[in-house]
């Protein structure tokens, strides 16, 4: 069983919901953002998003483009966000560690290379944004092969016809995208995302995880309530960019994280 | 002809959208849909004889379609070889071949039902036929323009704001063209019910490289006959200036399976095709990628970080192009070559004093790589050259580079 698969199946025996969050791999550097990131567990966090920087991040809002730029001046590179990863597995074996980002920089790499070197690193599962189920065997179907999870973003524009193409290679979770839109820009509301997880729900075992437009522990919990859990990214990536302490970007995730394991 | 059409080079992309291994759909799943239900509809307008009667009213009373094929004498007894013709597209309504694919995009999201026009413009030829279009038809309209673009394309960006469309500085990322098709996609990603995004290139996810092509093909195709009306014969070799490659895939398409036509693609050199890549010759200079929905040779970094281009027309400034001509680069049936800063800017002033067209700076580009090879040719050897564009917006850019003191307020 995955790293992802045990924590879903853990998390439901508690009878719990799910808490992912996303930060940047090198934002605001490598040193600090591999701080948080070893801290995020002890915040309350199951799954850890992880982004990979991309100059052209078009699914994204200014917050984590900011993130990927400031990373990227600092000399992030995908070799160092493997690194990252590799470090963190030195003290944690059992927080699932998600990769995301763009294709490009994984493919300058080299499919095979790349998830080898994923693997080894301790990767459990990729979110590629610019990969959908039609380009599928261009790293989803090598990336399973690999016993690495490939998580689907489904989206408010992912019609009952569309939803079978979109689950049939998908592992590990769902992710909902929960507005038309990029990453921090409208609110997410959980009235329009119940509907719309119980009709995916009807059609997978997989859990399904809710993000985009969400950035308090009430909107946590309440987007939680009607999922098997919630992301947050540009509001954690939003104190990173203000420069707050490690430690603050941590009791900030941890009251994100308290919201949703109360849901 | 079973065997001829087996080899013909006109059957692409695929049902994939691809041309080769280049092209596709590498789009967030937001937007997928979307771009399923456009290729539903473009095939559908494709062989729908209503579609193109549309078009053709316009190309003829809006656009002034077709444009003039043009023996350039003083030219050609200048360069003293191969004889020389121009289609002339920069005598299109609004001064670039651009209106041409923009008016097949428009006359689609009207049958759509999409009321709202989004695009990007990179020297702000696109983003003022967009504008126009959307002005003729009542659409709203929304430009996304690098900062840095705004700046040096002033009074484009004023042409457009008369037209009524919304111009939006790109400030995200490094503010430029390749910035504000980023912006443009995340534009569409938030407003998928009423919005139509024309790319105004034949790049991008599957179905606009095949799309745009097809609109851009008209340029070809008259070529094709005007040159039988001329010569009696096609010409010996075509050149086109690239930057997404547009302008460049119209006259060639065409032309693909007519073995004795040389194709020839001129890149932006800027000063020079070198490691410091201050260019935008992705084919010369760049390898292949995944950017803006389509995998086609970009200018990256070692780690697959897209790099800025460089060039002094600001047409050609984007870091990547056509899916198609990616293809038709690596199976050999166009050659594609680069064009310095320097070269064309002679190439400019030399087309102004011996023909008495002030020609855009991108076509500048193709004209400076005939005038390379025409005096090594006979004159017998005919020679057709696109040009694509006008160069009133670029008199600025030019005068700048000379030396020569002009306020863009006089």
């Amino acid at each position: 069983m995955t790293r992802i698969a045990r924590t879903f199946e853990a998390l439901k025996a508690q009878n719990k919901k799910a808490f992912v969050s996303y930060i940047m791999a090198g934002d605001p550097d490598f040193e600090t953002a591999l701080e948080i990131m070893k801290g995020l567990p002890d915040a309350g966090v199951d799954v850890i998003e992880l982004g990979l920087p991309f100059t052209d991040p078009m699914a994204d809002g200014p917050t984590i483009q900011l993130a990927g730029q400031r990373a990227l001046e600092g000399g992030m590179t995908l070799e160092r966000t493997l690194e990252t990863v590799r470090v963190f597995r030195e003290d944690n074996d059992k927080t699932p560690i998600v990769l995301m980002g763009y294709y490009n920089p994984i493919y300058n790499c080299g499919v095979d290379q790349f998830l080898t070197k994923a693997k080894e690193a301790g990767v459990d599962g990729l979110i590629v944004v610019d990969l959908p189920p039609e380009e599928d065997s261009e790293l989803c179907i090598p990336a399973l092969a690999a016993d690495i999870d490939f998580i689907r973003l489904a989206t408010p524009t992912t019609d009952d016809e569309r939803l079978p193409r979109v689950l049939q290679n998908t592992s590990g979770f769902v992710y909902y995208v929960s507005i038309t839109g990029i990453t921090g820009a409208a609110e997410a509301q959980a009235k329009d995302v119940a509907p719309e997880v119980a009709r995916i729900k009807a059609a997978t075992d997989l859990p399904i995880i809710v993000g985009f437009g969400i950035n308090t522990a009430e909107k946590s919990k309440a987007i939680a309530e009607v999922a098997d859990g919630a992301v947050v990214g540009s509001a954690i990536v939003s104190k990173i960019a203000a420069g707050d302490a490690p430690a603050d970007v941590l009791t900030f995730v941890k009251n994100l994280a308290d919201g949703a394991h109360q849901a | 002809m079973p065997n001829e059409l087996f080899n013909s080079f006109m059957t692409g992309p695929d049902e994939d959208g691809r041309f080769g291994k280049f092209g596709g759909r590498f789009v967030s799943e937001t937007l997928m849909p979307l771009i399923l239900e456009l290729e539903a509809q473009y095939e559908n307008a494709k062989t729908d004889e209503s579609f193109w009667a549309e078009m053709n009213d316009l190309w003829t009373h809006y656009v002034g379609r077709p444009s003039p094929l043009y023996h350039a004498e003083r030219l050609t007894e200048h360069l003293g070889g191969a004889k020389i013709y121009m289609k002339r597209d920069e005598l299109n309504h609004t001064g670039a071949h651009k209106i041409n694919n923009v008016l097949g995009q428009i006359i689609l999201a009207r049958r759509m039902g999409k009321t709202r026009i989004i695009a990007e413009t990179g020297a702000g030829q696109h983003g003022v036929a967009t504008a126009t279009v959307c002005a003729k038809f009542g659409l709203k309209c929304v430009v996304y323009m690098g900062a840095h673009d705004v700046e040096r394309q002033a009074p484009n960006v004023f042409r457009m704001k008369l037209l009524g469309a919304e111009v939006v500085p790109v400030t995200s990322g490094r503010g430029t063209l390749k910035d504000a098709m980023n912006d443009a996609l995340r534009d569409w990603v938030t407003n998928v019910r009423d919005t139509f995004y024309c790319i105004g290139t034949v790049a991008g996810p599957h179905p606009y490289p095949a799309m745009v092509r097809d609109f851009q093909s008209i340029i070809g195709k008259e070529t094709k006959q005007q040159m039988m009306q001329a010569e009696g014969r096609y010409p010996d070799t075509i050149i086109a200036a690239i930057g997404g490659g547009s302008n460049a895939m119209g006259l060639f398409y065409p032309f693909l399976d007519d073995e004795g036509v040389d194709i020839i693609g001129v890149e932006a050199g800027g000063k020079g095709v070198n490691e410091k890549m201050e260019h935008c010759a992705s084919l010369t200079g760049g390898r292949p990628g995944v950017l803006h929905g389509n995998r086609t040779y970009l200018l990256q970094d070692n780690d697959g970080q897209i790099l800025e281009g460089f060039s002094i027309s600001a047409g050609l400034d984007y870091p990547g192009i056509g899916p198609e001509h990616a293809w038709l680069h690596e199976i050999g049936r166009a050659k594609y070559v680069a064009i310095t800063d320097a070269e064309a800017l002679e190439a400019f002033q030399l087309c102004c004093e011996k023909e008495g067209i002030i020609p855009a700076l991108e076509p500048s580009h193709a004209l400076a790589y005939v005038a390379k090879i025409a005096p090594e040719l006979p004159a017998d050897h005919i020679i057709c050259m696109n040009m694509c564009g006008r160069g009133d917006k670029d008199v600025f850019t030019v005068a700048k580079a000379l030396g020569f003191g002009m306020s863009e307020a006089g």
